[in-house]
């Protein structure tokens, strides 16, 4: 194990964990907002969006991200869109990642009961009120789990990133495994990732009890 | 009887039927103001099902139904305006388990009613103090017994200043002792002359809080009367083999006379 191997190149990790962070931050926001507009369509049953909503989100889910990436970067461009690869990374993990995101929203907002839908009509809320005020948040803090480990599992799909050229942790990595200190190399990758998901597993569990502890379940 | 306006609900030849099956045939009644009418009758006869037409959450067939004077049934009316005027308590309390119990009570008169929160603040405690819980304002429902939650769900209709009030099966999941605090709330409404239309399988309740009684069997009403002489001297064979049903002594006699 050579330390100055890993002095000399951690300033190019660190650069990857950053450019990582921004597409992955990026991508789950995107996909986020996907899902939602996806889960919303299918909920409310929106005719025709809603086989819509369904078709993409089995589309998104049943395809690699390797695959949605290819088809970004190297098939659109022949029908004349030329997207960057930071680009492509961003509607890529978007897409993978609504659809994940749109089924998780999607048992949430279908765990809050038809009782609670009918005793906030009950007080005379409007649908649009009963959504905002009664269903989305429990909705939320139901589906807390499982966006917690959707956003996890995006951030270690950004590690394919690599196939469209952006130098990514997986990337930085790939190249320097190349000229050898393999072990160096497979240490620094491993500590960039932890790096990076660790603290995000942490908020997610944080953010987890607090909308627990806020009542949920009672 | 005649239309006049100490009705507060009159329902007219009310239909409801659920695919084939017809739940309420026929169905007309009237409920003055500050009158107690307490539903009673076996599982799936329909009385549920009259409760929650009221408000709008089952769609009827055909009939009418006049609150104040008014067909709410024709949909002319938004239900959100309608549900303003009639509260509603569940058999499975349904708090808002996201929100403390004052932010339980405030969402109806703050939200939909568009009134002041420090005014409408005021009233809930008042009515929280009124059914014990004043103390409990801060806190969220699962911190709260069965009972308690049943009486912070009474308030929150109440709150909405309703000229009516629904009970659907308010005790039917809970515990024997909470059943008398949520019971004593009921008779109280019942003293300061809030129009209350309750469903219950609780004779004993039914026949203390009763102004008059329906029994209900198979979507009509077979039987009304003061629940003095209803359940004295019930006079349909279905009322009183119904009402057999909650008498145990009945049991012992039989088995002796074998």
């Amino acid at each position: 194990m050579e330390l100055s191997y890993i002095v000399k190149f951690a300033p190019a990790f660190l650069k990857a964990i950053v450019l990582t962070a921004e597409l992955a931050a990026l991508g789950i926001a995107a996909a986020l907002a996907l899902g939602a507009a996806a889960a919303v369509a299918i909920y409310h049953r929106t005719p025709a969006l809603d086989k819509l909503a369904s078709a993409y989100v089995e589309l998104a889910r049943n395809t690699p991200l390797m695959i949605q990436l290819f088809f970004l970067y190297f098939g659109l461009p022949r029908a004349g869109v030329r997207l960057d690869a930071a680009t492509c990374a961003v509607i890529g993990l978007a897409f993978l990642g609504g659809g994940y995101m749109a089924e998780s929203i999607r048992g949430g907002l279908e765990a809050v009961g038809k009782s609670q839908i009918e005793s906030g009509l009950c007080i005379g809320l409007t649908r649009l009120q009963l959504m905002r005020h009664v269903v989305w948040p429990q909705a939320l803090a139901a589906a807390m789990p499982s966006l917690s480990a959707n956003a996890i599992f995006l951030i270690k799909e950004t590690s394919v990133f690599s196939v469209v050229a952006l130098a990514d942790i997986m990337y930085v990595a790939n190249d320097l495994m190349m000229e050898g200190h393999s072990n160096e190399t497979n240490l620094m990758m491993v500590t960039a990732y932890l790096v990076l998901i660790f603290p995000v597993s942490l908020i997610c569990s944080w953010g987890e009890k607090k909308v627990r502890s806020a009542g949920f379940g009672g | 009887m005649s239309e006049d306006s100490s009705n507060i609900l009159v329902i007219k030849n009310l239909n409801i039927s659920f695919g084939e099956r017809k739940v309420l045939k026929d169905l007309s009644f009237e409920v003055a103001k500050g009158e107690v009418v307490v539903v009673i009758g076996p599982s799936g006869c329909g009385k549920s099902t009259l409760l929650r037409c009221i408000n709008g959450l089952e769609t009827i067939e055909s009939g009418s139904i006049l609150l104040d004077g008014v067909n709410i049934a024709e949909g002319r009316i938004p239900w959100p305006l309608v549900r303003q005027k009639v509260g509603m308590v569940f058999q499975s309390y349904d708090l808002f388990p996201h929100k403390t119990v004052m932010e339980n009570i405030l969402m109806g008169p703050v939200k939909v009613q568009k009134r002041k929160p420090a005014e409408a603040r005021a009233e809930a405690e008042l009515l929280l103090e009124r059914v014990g819980l004043l103390d409990r304002r801060d806190s969220h429902p699962r911190q709260l017994s069965g009972g308690q939650k049943q009486r912070v769900a009474i308030v929150r209709a109440l709150c909405m200043n309703p000229e009516i009030m629904l009970f659907d099966e308010v005790t039917a999941s809970l515990d024997p002792e909470m059943v008398r605090e949520v019971f004593d709330v009921m008779l109280e409404l019942a003293r300061r002359g809030m129009t209350m239309l309750i469903v219950t399988h609780e004779m004993a309740f039914a026949r203390a809080v009763a102004d008059r009684v329906f029994f209900i069997d198979e979507g009509v009403i077979v039987e009304s009367g003061p629940p003095e002489a209803f359940f004295a001297a019930p006079r349909s064979l279905r009322a009183q083999k119904f009402l057999n049903n909650f008498k145990f002594e009945d049991v012992k006699t039989k088995k002796t006379s074998l």
